[in-house]
Order: C-alpha cells, then structure tokens, then sequence
C-alpha cells in the first residue's frame, strides 16, 4: 500500500503500517528488532560519527542549489571580473596581472568557503538539531569534523570550476603536478583550518544573521589587506606590514610559488614572504591546534536559544 | 526511582541581575510511570529536562538516571535517553528516513540495523508520505512525529518529551498525544513537560507543578484538581445588581469562595461534583429571580490551579522558556511580576504541598 524507501534494503518486512491504533504492535517491535549494541573501538566509532555527520552534510550541499551556486558562481565571477575589468588598468612589477590574481582568488576563495561553517553551526544551534545531536552518545567532534568536511567538499568543487575559468583567461601553471598538487593541498589545509576558526565563531553568536555580518567584517580585510590582488609593497606603511604578517599574504605567496606565477619581481624582504610556505604550514598547525580544541569545548556546553 | 534529582539549581546572569532559572527543583519519577511537569513559560521546565538529558550542567545539585550520575556520566545516561524537544530537531534537508538513519548511525546501531530501524519507525509512525521527501515543507505535526520518532530510535529506558504539542494545531495534538499514550503502554518512564493541564491530565500519571524554578505542588491529576476544585461553575448576570444574591447562591453550592468579574456581571465558583451543583445552583437562582444571560461548566485552566497555588495568575504570555548562555530573556514586567510573586511563594511551598 505505501511505497517504501528506494534506499532501504530488502529486508523482513513487518506487517502493514501499525496505525497508532495498534499499541501492541508498536510494543513489541520496539523491543523486539533491536540488536545489541555493536563492539566499536574508539577510533572507529569516532570516524563512523565524523563520517555519519559529513555525509548529512553533503546531501545539503546536494539540496541545497543555492550553497552550490554560490561555491561555482562566485569563483568564476571573481576570475572574470579581476582578469578582464582590474586587468588591464593594474600593472604588476615582472608579471602578466592574470598570472599574479590567480593565487589571490584561489586564497580568497577557500577562505570565504570557511564561512559556511560559521553560517551552518548557527543554523543548526538555532534549529535545534544541535541539541539532538549532544543528546545522543556520539563523538562530541564528530558535528564539528562533518561539519568542516562539507566545506572542504564545497572548496574543492570550487577550486575545479576557478582552475577551469583561470586557465580559460590564461592562467598557467609553470611547475611540476608536484608542487601544484602541492599547492592545491596547501589551499584546501588552509581553508579546512579556518573552517575551525569560523566554526567557533559561529557557535558564539545569538543568530545565523549575526554571523554573516561578522564573517564579512574578517573576512574583507584579511583577503583585501594583503598581496592577493596588488603586490604588498604599494600599501601604506601600516596596511604594508598587516598585509606582509597576514597569513592570507604568506598563503598567496606560497601558491604562487608551488605553481610557478611569482613572475621576475622581488620578494619583500621579510621572513613570513621568504619562506612562505613554512609560514603557511606553521599557520595552519597553530590554528588547528587553538581552534580545534576551542571549538570541541564550545561544543560540548552549547545548547539552543 | 528511575529519575532521582535533588536541589537541582541554575542561575543566570542578566542585565537586571541573577535570574534563578532553577532554585533547588527536587524529582523523582518512579520506573514505568508518566510524570509531567508543569508549569508557564519560564518556569525552568526546559532547564530541567536540558539538565537530565545532559545539554546543561547545573550549577549545584545532583541528578541520577537509572543508578548513572548524569553530571559525571553524561555518555552513558545519553545511550539510555531518548529526548524530542519543543522544536523538532530534524535536519529539514534530510528525509525523513535519512534524518532517523542517522539518529540510529550515531547511537552506533551500525549501518543495516540504522537503516531497518528508519523503515519500521516510517511504517509505524504513518510517516510514508515524509520517508523519502526533505523533511522542509512537511506539516509542523509531521515534523514533531519524526522528531518522537527520533526519540526513539533506540528503545529509551526514559523518555523525555519537552513540550510535544506545543503549537500544534488541535487535531495534530490529539494525534501525537494517541501516539505517545501507546508508547507508555508498555511501560517506558516518560518525563514529560506541558503548559497544558488537560495534557497532564490525558497523559501522566503524576503531575509536578512548577513555578520560579521550583516545586509548588505535587500529585496525581486528581488530587491536584481536588485541591483547585475540579470543574467550575460561570454565570453571566443580566443585572449587576444580582450580584450579591448570586454570589451567596454559588458560594453555597460550591467548593471555594466565589470570585467576581470586574463588570460585576460575571460569577465563577469551583464546583466537586460538577453536573448537580449546577443544577442546584441555577434552580436557586430561579427560587431568587435572578435573571441570567448565560450559565455552565468549564474545566480548570492552568491558570485556574495557579491562582489557586500560588496566588498570582500563570505568566503565560511571557516570553520563551529560559536556558542558554544569554539567559532567560524576561520582559521587565514580567521580572517584577516574578520577584513580587516570589514572597507569596515561599509560604504557599509548604502548605499547599499534597503526597
């Protein structure tokens, strides 16, 4: 009489749809099918939570077109507009300006792809599901850990569609598939790490708008004060050194390095763009290692409204 | 005693000082049986069962869930609990056999036994329509279904539900409490909690009436309606004038002091035995040639056992029910209300105490 689920294995079927009517029945299946609980160790068990929560995740990416959207759309308006309209008004010292954006753009945008978490964590503290989710006898980190699994997902997709615009206007990679893979990796650990960052945020504020508002109030000076889209060196003294210490900067640096877009300019003479990709590496340990922790603690006292 | 809890207390912080969410709240729900709290809004309702269920901890007191201290042991009292809250926690984008998929994932019933759980909970639940459509744009009825369903993915040594029906249409209220009452037929402890005295009545089997975060009166519906006087008996007067005779005639057959309308039109009174004291009352009142507009029955209200408790009227209309880092979000008159209401309190406590 009613369809069931496509999804759902052939198994022993019950009897027709117990109506409420029928207390007995409802009893006795509640008692009766349920197995023991399974051994797990801990590891797996934590990995099967993490792995449970990111899956949730991804069908909202899947459902969610507007999420999608914005992670294709928005890579590619960026490439255009900064290729074709600052193009060829801004002039890079020992580089074509295409060559010099891309790694600006790819750095933006796995940093703006952090804050889906911060955006989703307040959602779902204010819908209640986070209450669910700390009722049940599951990994405290596995919510956080699906979570910033879905925007690596959402960055990686990103991340494709920018290469294929890039490489459309010109772009080019002049390195071996080592250090671009290199690169690519470097992009998406950074924005994993700040997905932790936005994530706390996220969990702290009173309201999913709040988040969106504060997100934009990081996230505009730490891409736009920095070398992704004009070299450093032309910045007033003060925005100079923010944009020289910013790891927004060192990141961009990095890829451009890994993927051969440095061009004949000299780098400023400071250790964070000497050896950018240590930097990098350094910025993402420290952030994990504050953040990841911070956020697990967060986690484990929060609870809706 | 299933649900053991003693001086549970919480404070928070607030811009016009300390609000006492909980101020020392003491429960004991014996195994297999229905116990509801009630209480108005604000009252630390959903404190208590946020505190039960592990998402806070209180500031003093201490709490044991089948033999399991639920402060120190919160992952163990989470694998015996099963909660449905005031607002259906179900991810909108899932299914709803997905959203119950995962509940059961993440009580680690392991991938196959999540799966069949979903299906039965879908089929016994009438939840096929929601089974393979995103639970966004389903009925709030449907949506607190698959949230009770939730709850029971596993088959919970206690259930807690946190005001199911609130905010559901009449028709959807009668149907989850059908649902709920044959989850207790087979025994499961249920601490449940409403703003509904009728919901009390239907379900439970003992009623815990709480106000300011603590326990004003206890018992079971019957000795709770004993003591606000069961049904109450409303007579319009055509003439103002009436008033005095009126009130003597209802006081006479009444169980309590009869209370005036304003306008002096309106009489009320609680009555025992409802159907005869009318009668008595309105034949009375004819012998007297008192003219009425209108006259019968109405059941008591929270309202009514309020007024009765603690001498101030159910602060229904204020805002939501307390809890997180922000604290309970008060209206001013709504505070003053609280901090008067208070001292009348502290000697109601003892004296209108049953069991």
């Amino acid at each position: 009489m009613s369809p069931r689920h496509s999804a759902v294995t052939p198994e022993p079927v019950t009897p027709e749809p117990a109506g409420f009517e029928q207390a007995r029945e409802l009893s006795e299946s509640r008692v009766g099918t349920l197995p023991p609980l399974p051994t797990w160790n801990p590891f797996s068990l934590w990995y099967s939570d993490g792995w449970t929560v990111t899956k949730r995740n991804l069908i909202k990416i899947k459902r969610s077109p507007d999420m999608l959207v914005f992670a294709v759309i928005q890579p590619i308006m960026f490439v255009l507009l900064f290729s074709q309209v600052y193009g060829g008004a801004i002039a890079v010292e020992g580089s074509d300006y295409t060559q010099f954006l891309m790694a600006g753009i790819f750095a933006q945008t796995v940093v703006f792809g952090a804050t889906f978490s911060g955006a989703a964590m307040a959602l779902d503290l204010k819908e209640g599901i986070i209450d669910r989710f700390r009722s049940l006898p599951m990994n405290a980190s596995a919510v956080l850990i699906g979570r910033t699994n879905g925007d690596l997902v959402l960055n990686t997709i990103s991340m494709v569609i920018m290469m294929a615009t890039g490489l459309a206007v010109g772009w080019r990679v002049t390195t071996s598939p080592v250090e671009f893979l290199a690169g690519v990796s470097l992009l998406l650990l950074f924005g994993y790490a700040f997905s932790w960052v936005m994530a706390l945020l996220g969990m702290s504020v009173k309201s999913p708008e709040v988040i969106n508002n504060a997100s934009f109030l990081i996230l505009f000076p730490l891409t736009f004060v920095s070398n992704a889209f004009v070299p450093s060196e032309t910045l007033p003294t003060p925005l100079r050194v923010f944009a020289e210490w910013n790891p927004v900067s060192s990141l961009v640096q990095a890829v451009r390095q890994l993927f051969g877009n440095l061009g004949t300019a000299p780098v400023p003479d400071i250790w964070t763009m000497q050896n950018p990709i240590l930097t990098v590496l350094i910025g993402i340990t420290v952030m994990l290692l504050v953040f990841v922790p911070l956020c697990i603690r967060k986690f484990a006292s929060i609870s809706s409204r | 005693m299933i649900i053991e809890a003693q001086g549970l207390t919480k404070t928070y912080q607030s811009k016009s000082g300390p609000v006492h969410a909980l101020a020392g709240l003491d429960l004991q729900v014996p195994r297999g049986t229905v116990k509801a709290l009630l209480g108005p809004n604000g009252a630390g309702k959903t404190t208590v069962v946020k505190m039960l269920t592990t998402l806070i901890r209180p500031d003093a007191g201490t709490a044991v869930i089948d033999g399991i201290d639920v402060i120190r042991h919160p992952k163990s009292v989470r694998r015996i609990i099963g909660v449905s809250g005031q607002y259906a926690a179900v991810d909108e984008n899932l299914t709803g056999f997905e959203n119950l998929e995962m509940v059961g994932r993440l009580y680690h019933l392991g991938g196959a036994a999540a799966r069949r759980r979903a299906q039965e909970l879908i089929d016994l639940f009438e939840l096929t329509a929601a089974g393979n459509r995103p639970v966004k744009g389903f009925s709030g009825g449907m949506r607190r279904r698959i949230d009770l369903a939730g709850a029971l993915v596993i088959n919970p040594k206690v259930l807690f539900l946190d005001e199911p029906t609130t905010g559901l249409d009449p028709r959807s209220r009668i149907a989850l409490w059908d649902v709920i009452k044959h989850l207790v037929a087979d025994g499961t402890t249920v601490l449940l909690t409403t703003q509904y005295l009728e919901e009390a009545d239907q379900l439970a089997d003992d009623i815990v009436v709480i106000d300011d975060g603590r326990v004003i009166a206890e018992g079971t519906s019957d000795q709770l309606k004993a003591q606000i006087g069961g049904h109450r008996v409303v007579v319009a007067l055509v003439d103002a004038a009436d008033g005095g005779t009126a009130r003597e005639i209802l006081a006479r057959h009444g169980s309590g002091e009869p209370s005036m309308s304003t306008d002096g039109r309106g009489v009320e009174v609680a009555v025992t035995d409802g159907p005869t004291a009318l009668q008595n009352m309105l034949s009375d009142l004819r012998a007297a040639q008192v003219n009425l507009h209108d006259a019968g029955m109405r059941r008591p209200t929270l309202d009514d056992v309020f007024l009765k408790l603690t001498g101030h009227k159910a602060d229904l209309d204020a805002t939501d029910d307390d809890t997180d880092a922000g604290g309970p979000k008060l209206s001013k008159r709504a505070q003053a209300k609280r901090d008067q209401a208070r001292a009348t309190d502290a000697d109601a406590t003892d004296l209108e105490k049953v069991t």
